[in-house]
């Protein structure tokens, strides 16, 4: 098990090596020189190179990547060009919309999805099955942020029940923030819940298939406890693999509806980085978010190693 | 027992609704603006961002001087001022009892830190040119300031009205960036990046004090999300509105007002004078009468702007109209192109993101079609687009709005990216430094927007206007923009 971990943590640490030097020479291959976008049109040379050297854009590009890997490795971040704060904070306040953006999102189509998959596996074929499969088609077909304008419309616009967008900030009251990530929470979770309801649909319906199905319905058992006890159980291993990806995907892909809702987080944060050249934050933030997805699928390794003890060995 | 409950509880609900209800009646004292860009940083003294000004300029800070809603410059932090005869040396008053948001006094030493920080050798000041005629600052005392010019400058009371020449102190400058104090009637209260900035009425303002309590600054990039924002009442003004095409529907709504105003902003098609075919005055004079400036204005605008001849802003006393000499003629400009043997020529238009360039690029490219010139478009993000076309000059014609006041003197640099080298250009701006007197400013300004008319340096399309939407019961807002700012000192709620 010692040399399975080993190796796997091996194979980590190359991958993070490869993504930082891959993310670095894309970046600065990018055009544009972020003291000249700052200081903008009637700025004199002089000028700009003062602001060069003040945000420590000198140096050869081998220099700068082994100071921007060196600060990493310390939990330093660098400071934001044009915010001057320190990345590390405006990620941290970025991820205090976005972590409970994705989380509400997850929980919801989560929630709608499973009970959907199992009542469309349980009446397969009949008409409760098609129309589950009609909407969830017509829910992955529909652009998620044009679903956000259509809530925005009848919501707030309409009703005026909710804000059409932005975020009070935590400390305005947990009630208050969960209002305002309802709508987006909505939006997002509609074409993840559809996806999810089709493939616990038939994970659901490959399980029924099983023999065990069959011979726990012959000892007696009603078809309700079937459903709940065995198929369910036993179909929530693909679903949670999705759930899994699902969540990265919430995180980090959220840019779309953190627009319409102008909210905050962390998609906007990357967006905003780039068109403002504020190349410290692109860097960082995309090389956190490599972080992430690669110390999952180490813990998702490990895990698997657990669980099957045939993996250790080769 | 269960109707009782239900009851008391109905009444207490309408009761805290009323109690609300009559409390928003009061006085209402808080304002939400909406901008499109949110400030990278909130020192004006440290980045060109407009979006800086938008939010500190009148508000958070002051100069000696500052720019009026009606684009006149008034004495600010300086009560008053003299000027010797020979026009170089000028002596600011300053007002008595001014403290900066910390509690620091104000005086002379600020001032002189202040300039002298902004014209030093390793300033960071986006328009450090408005600095570098100044020989230098001295304190007479702590209320008089005296500052020696090395030549006359007769717009130097106005260069002190920009938000980058604004009064810092030197204990508190160092956090300017995240918590700028200053000494206007707002102070800094909290900065949510990404979200909004809030500020809060200053108790120990030294001028007239303001009506708002509370003023936020509310980012939305999108415009669809600007629109529903407006609608659902989460934004009570959005001074610069992104989408024109929803003018039509506010007007039509009376809880809004629709502010048509005017901008610093002189919307040209730059023209790279360098170029291969641009060099021959001809072929530019031909792209010049291709252009119909009003199905510009219409197509790409929603009709909102006003059409210009010349390097100038319509609104201020100095314009002239010179629409007439780069009317639209076809006709006129097939014949030019012919004549300097320029038929068939392509040439490159690069387009930076903002609307005005994207969609009327493609209007000009129609047109431009029209007598003969094909164009290659090529979308630019900003930050490429200084890059290519600002410094690279690697361009023959692009659209941008010039956005600064007053700003015909950057065709006196051959370096910019226009690459218009005229020394009769050059020779006007130096005369211009050195008038004082009113008569005389006014006659080189004109001879000067007439000089780069009749080279053709430029297409000249239009002034951009400033349009923007408000809840009808704000008043005081600005209706035009005579500097970038969200002046919100005059700002208060009617009923």
């Amino acid at each position: 098990m010692l040399s399975y971990i080993m190796s796997r943590l091996v194979a980590l640490g190359l991958s993070l090596a490869f993504a930082s030097i891959v993310i670095f020479v894309m970046i600065e291959m990018v055009p544009g020189d972020p003291a000249a976008f700052m200081l903008g049109l009637n700025a004199a040379p002089d000028t700009v190179a003062a602001l060069r050297a003040e945000l420590g854009l000198g140096g050869s590009p081998v220099e700068r990547y082994l100071r921007w890997i060196s600060g990493m490795v310390r939990g330093d971040f660098g400071i934001s060009y044009t915010y001057q704060v320190p990345v590390a904070e405006l990620v941290a306040a970025r991820l205090m919309v976005s972590l409970p953006l994705a989380v509400m999102a997850l929980l919801l189509s989560t929630l709608i999805a499973l009970p959907v998959g199992l009542y469309a596996a349980s009446h397969r074929g009949r008409a409760g099955d098609w129309s589950v499969m009609g909407i969830t088609q017509l829910g992955i077909a529909i652009p998620n942020f044009w679903f956000a304008m259509i809530l925005v419309v009848i919501f707030a616009i309409q009703l005026g029940w909710f804000s059409a967008g932005g975020f009070p900030g935590w400390e305005a009251g947990i009630a208050a923030c969960l209002k305002a990530l309802t709508l987006p929470a909505l939006a997002l979770a509609l074409p993840q819940a559809s996806i999810l309801a089709r493939v616990m649909r038939s994970a659901v319906l490959e399980v029924l298939g099983q023999d065990y199905i069959r011979t726990a319905r012959a000892k007696g058992l009603s078809r309700r406890r079937t459903l709940t006890d065995h198929a369910f159980r036993n179909a929530l291993i693909p679903v949670l693999t999705i759930i899994g990806l699902q969540f990265s995907f919430l995180i980090a892909g959220a840019i779309i509806i953190e627009n319409v809702f102008f909210l905050p987080g962390l998609g906007r944060l990357v967006f905003q980085g780039i068109t403002q050249r504020d190349l410290i934050v692109v860097e960082s933030v995309v090389m956190l978010l490599v972080f992430a997805v690669i110390l999952v699928n180490f813990l998702v390794d490990i895990a698997y190693g657990i669980a099957d003890p045939r993996l250790r060995r080769r | 027992m269960i109707s009782i409950r239900t009851g008391t509880g109905w009444g207490t609900l309408a009761l805290a609704a009323a109690m609300s209800a009559s409390a928003a009646l009061a006085a209402q004292t808080s304002i939400t603006v909406g901008m499109q860009l949110e400030p990278p940083n909130l020192d004006p003294t440290g980045g060109a961002a407009a979006a800086i000004d938008e939010v500190v300029y009148a508000n958070v800070f002051e100069g000696l001087t500052r720019y009026r809603a009606d684009g006149s410059v008034a004495p600010a932090l300086a009560r008053s001022w003299t000027i010797s005869d020979d026009g170089l040396v000028y002596t600011f008053t300053l007002h008595d009892g001014v403290t900066f948001h910390d509690g620091t006094a104000m005086n002379a030493d600020d001032v002189k830190f202040s300039l002298d920080r902004a014209r030093a050798e390793d300033s960071t000041n986006a328009q450090k040119r408005l600095f570098t005629g100044i020989a230098s600052v001295d304190v007479v005392d702590p209320l008089n300031v005296r500052i020696t010019l090395s030549n006359p400058d007769g717009g130097f009371i106005t260069n002190l009205a920009w938000g980058d020449a604004v009064i810092v102190a030197p204990e508190s400058i160092g956090d300017a960036k995240t918590a700028p104090v200053g000494t206007g009637p707002f102070t800094m209260a909290r900065w949510v990046q990404g979200d909004r900035v809030e500020l809060a009425r200053n108790p120990n303002y030294w001028g007239d004090p303001v009506a708002l309590e509370k003023a936020t600054f509310k980012f939305i990039s999108d415009p669809t999300a600007a629109f529903a924002a407006m609608m659902a009442g989460d934004i009570d003004a959005f001074p610069v509105y992104p989408a024109p095409e929803n003018l039509p529907q506010f007007e039509a709504d009376p809880r809004f007002r629709v502010i048509v105003g005017s901008t610093e902003g002189e919307t040209i098609l730059s023209t790279n004078n360098k170029a291969e075919t641009l060099s021959d005055i001809r072929v530019r004079q031909a792209i010049a009468h291709a252009i119909d400036r009003q199905a510009i204005i219409d197509g790409a605008m929603f009709g909102f702007g006003t059409p210009i001849g010349t390097h100038f802003a319509p609104h201020h006393p100095d314009y002239v109209d010179l629409t007439g000499g780069s009317a639209h003629d076809p006709d006129l400009a097939r014949a030019l192109l012919k004549e300097a043997g320029a038929e068939n020529i392509t040439l490159s238009l690069k387009l930076p993101p903002p609307s005005y360039a994207r969609r009327g690029g493609e209007i000009i490219a129609a047109q431009l079609r029209e007598v003969g010139i094909k164009s290659e478009i090529e979308n630019l993000e900003w930050a490429q687009w200084l890059e290519q076309v600002f410094r690279g000059k690697d361009y023959d014609l692009t659209i941008v709005s010039h956005t600064e006041p007053m700003d015909i003197g950057i065709y006196a640099n051959p370096d910019y990216y226009f690459q218009y080298d005229s020394a009769e250009f050059q020779s006007l701006m130096t005369d211009l430094k050195l008038a004082t007197n009113p008569a005389d400013r006014t006659r080189i300004l004109q001879a000067a927007q007439r000089r780069i008319a009749d080279d053709y340096v430029n297409g000249y399309l239009f002034q951009l206007a400033r349009t923007g939407v408000a809840n009808a019961r704000i008043a005081g807002l600005w209706e035009n923009a005579p500097t970038q700012a969200n002046d919100l000192t005059g700002v208060r709620w009617t009923d």
